[in-house]
């Protein structure tokens, strides 16, 4: 295949080969619907490519094992759903805290329990904010289309080997299985993003050391650090400790970390929003809609705009409130019962009326749903 | 992590030195007077000695427990992980980097409660690393609660009244499960223990090696078991040597133990079938 050609292909398998191009070299997942595909795939694309893949008796296994490759030193990834995502918590929390570069791909159904496996959902956005217990960095990305599947799949691998830490991939189950024409332009070596490996003296190396940037260097087994790597809170020298004025300062570090690179995590779209009455917030196959309701919005003479995190957690806020800065109203679409609006309401000002449209029926939202609620917001 | 003499340089006339194997920064350690895990340490550390593997090529992994926490005193790569998922860790780990030899340290709770899962799955898959289980019977970090290894009627803080579930038999469970390797032995026998342990990292596949441990502190008090060598001498009484195993026929104990090699198979390690059969197919133009 030659990969500068257009081909058809479905959002999932997008994902696959976009991990194929960052150099994922490890896969262990378990299979679950609207997510298989996506180990269907690496399951016949990694050996080619050198890597290793393998299916493990559950997805708690399958994230145990994602983190112990990466701490090998390998890009390492998993992908699921909302029920296989909740048993994979536990351990994104241990990448989080090993500070182990590691991408998860949830391909989000309906909830909750196995709810509706084979229907489309945004009901996991919250989950990826605050799905595993304590406080953590978290890094969430979300494409709305097959195309951004394979690159945002890239820039999730980037980021988390920049940044030493697990990076979510949010897809609804409409990206995932839709089938579009895309272009599978190889990444370069600035957009695969690189770890920082470590190489300097062994003597008093600290594996968990306070940088300028916020990410340690990565000691490499093998290269004779022979460093200490726990999930229980730890100093610099990577070994535990309790002492209140030492977690004080390694905590802030590790959640510091994500606001130090904002400038590389934070990635939206805005479309007309200059001069927007209202603007329309949304992710996914729910931003689709929004932009052909934003469309006839103008079309009717109203000002409508569309602001599209792109990088949903952390959220774009700065973003956001520039692209909201004229609005009278701000809708938000999501197939939930209302989560993203939460965050939009938080940011909101307080003149700004916040209208939620919500579907968790297994539809997805229609245009014209949208449309209304943007008419109504200005009435 | 100080320089010390290259594995290779040190005195090989059988002086194992065990602080050539800890970080000393660390002690003194936190285990109990008397603590079986600690002789399992020191016994890991023996072989690994005797056997010369490199400590920058060694990768020691462990769950959360008393178990889990023997291995950061391990001067080589160690990953401490979550609970009852250390072998889950340890197979991404020595998939993706199959030049490390992988040991996990793991406890009864960590292997055969929360991670029952994964440890008949290990066994299963046959990869190249050592699972080394420290059986006390208890759960010992969390203050001693009941575990798939506490004797009939033996008092936990979860069994106030005996407990009444029938135990599981680690190493019977590996074989059934298919472990190319399994072995038991003692903190009684530290030198046959060492030797054991030899063997089951020098094995190319999944070994398991099942340590009777003791703790003394939590378990040994609630049952009035003895001091530290009392419960270590008990060891001796419900042992029963696989080279015996057809001569004493009555049991000690309602669970005895035996001890030495148990099962050891010959079957394909995983990786090596994995490469084998990628490399065959792609070249045949892919799979299926
Ligand atoms: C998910 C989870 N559940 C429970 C615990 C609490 N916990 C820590 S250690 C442990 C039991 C350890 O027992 P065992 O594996 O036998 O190790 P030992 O301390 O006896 O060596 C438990 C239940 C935990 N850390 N994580
Ligand atoms: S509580 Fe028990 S298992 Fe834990 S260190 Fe003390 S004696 Fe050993
Ligand atoms: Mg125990």
């Amino acid at each position: 295949m030659n990969a500068q050609a257009p081909v058809n292909l479905q959002g999932n398998h997008a994902c696959a080969l976009g991990a194929i191009a960052a150099g994922c070299a490890f896969y262990a997942g378990y299979p679950i619907t609207p997510s298989s595909e996506i180990a269907e795939r690496m399951a016949r694309e990694l050996p080619k490519a050198g890597g290793v893949f393998i299916q493990m008796e559950d997805e708690i296994a399958s994230m145990a094992a994602v983190v112990g490759a990466s701490m090998g030193g390998a890009r390492a990834m998993t992908a699921t759903s909302g029920p296989g995502f909740s048993l994979k918590q536990e351990n994104i929390g241990l990448a989080a805290m090993m500070e182990a570069p590691c991408v998860i791909v949830n391909v989000m159904r309906g909830g909750p329990s196995t709810g509706m496996p084979t229907r489309p959902a945004q009901a996991d956005i919250m989950q990826a904010r605050w799905g595993s217990h304590g406080d953590r960095p978290v890094i969430a990305l979300c494409p709305a289309s097959v195309q951004e599947a394979y690159a945002e799949t890239i820039r999730a691998f980037a980021l988390a080997e920049r940044l030493r830490t697990p990076v979510v991939l949010l897809m609804d189950e409409v990206i995932g299985h839709m089938v579009e024409t895309v272009t599978l332009t190889p990444p370069t070596e600035e957009e695969k993003g690189a770890r920082k490996w470590a190489d300097e003296p062994k003597e008093g190396f600290l594996p968990y050391r306070i940088t300028e940037d916020g990410v340690p260097p990565f000691p490499r087994p093998g290269d004779g650090y022979r460093a200490h790597a726990t999930g229980l809170t730890h100093d610099e020298n990577g070994f535990p400790t309790q002492d209140p004025a030492r977690v004080a300062v390694v905590m802030r570090r590790l959640l510091g970390k994500i606001d130090k690179h904002r400038d590389i995590i934070d990635k939206w779209e805005c479309v007309d929003c200059e001069d927007a009455e209202v603007v329309v917030t949304a992710v996914g196959i729910s931003a689709r809609a929004a932009r052909a309701a934003v469309r006839a919005a103008r079309e009717k003479g109203v000002k409508a705009g569309l602001f599209r995190p792109v990088t949903l957690w952390p959220f774009p806020e700065e973003a956001f409130r520039a692209a909201t800065a004229q609005a009278r109203a701000i809708v938000v679409p999501e197939m939930n019962a209302g989560q993203m609006v939460l965050e939009v309401q938080r940011l909101a000002r307080d003149e700004q009326a916040v209208v939620p449209v919500n579907r968790f029926d297994g539809e997805p939202i229609a245009p014209r749903e949208i449309l209304a609620s943007i008419e109504e917001a200005l009435t | 992590m100080n320089e010390r003499p290259a594995p290779e340089k040190l005195p090989r006339d059988g002086s194992f030195d065990i602080r050539d194997w800890l970080r000393l920064e660390l002690m003194p350690h936190f285990m109990c007077p008397g603590c079986g895990h600690g002789i399992a340490l020191r016994a890991l550390l023996w072989a690994l000695d005797e056997l010369r593997v490199n400590k920058d090529d060694l990768a020691v992994v462990s769950g959360i427990g008393c178990s889990g926490r023997t291995a950061a005193y391990i001067d080589a790569n160690t990953f401490h992980v979550t609970h009852g998922r250390p072998l889950a860790f340890a197979t991404g780990l020595k998939l993706a980097r199959p030049d490390l030899t992988v040991v996990v340290i793991s406890g009864d709770g960590d292997s055969l409660a929360i991670g029952g899962n994964h440890f008949l799955h290990a066994c299963r898959r046959n990869l190249d690393m050592t699972l080394i289980l420290l059986n006390n019977e208890i759960y010992g970090m969390t203050g001693g609660q009941v575990s798939p290894t506490t004797t009939a009627e033996r008092f936990t803080t979860t069994t106030p009244f005996g407990n009444n579930e029938p135990v599981f038999d680690a190493c019977e469970v590996a074989q059934a499960a298919g472990a190319t390797f399994v072995g038991r032995e003692a903190t009684l026998q530290t030198p046959n223990l060492k030797d054991l342990l030899k063997d089951a990292i020098a094995h190319h596949g999944f070994s398991v090696v099942e340590v009777i441990s003791d703790c003394t502190e939590i378990y040994g008090r609630k049952n009035d078991l003895g001091n530290s060598p009392e419960m270590i001498l008990a060891q001796k009484r419900e042992m029963r040597p696989e080279a015996y195993r057809n001569t004493v026929d009555t049991p000690f104990r309602p669970n005895p133990f035996n001890t030495g090699v148990l099962a050891r198979r010959d079957r394909p390690e995983y990786l090596d079938v994995y490469r084998a059969r990628t490399e065959a197919l792609r070249r045949q133009g892919g799979g299926k």
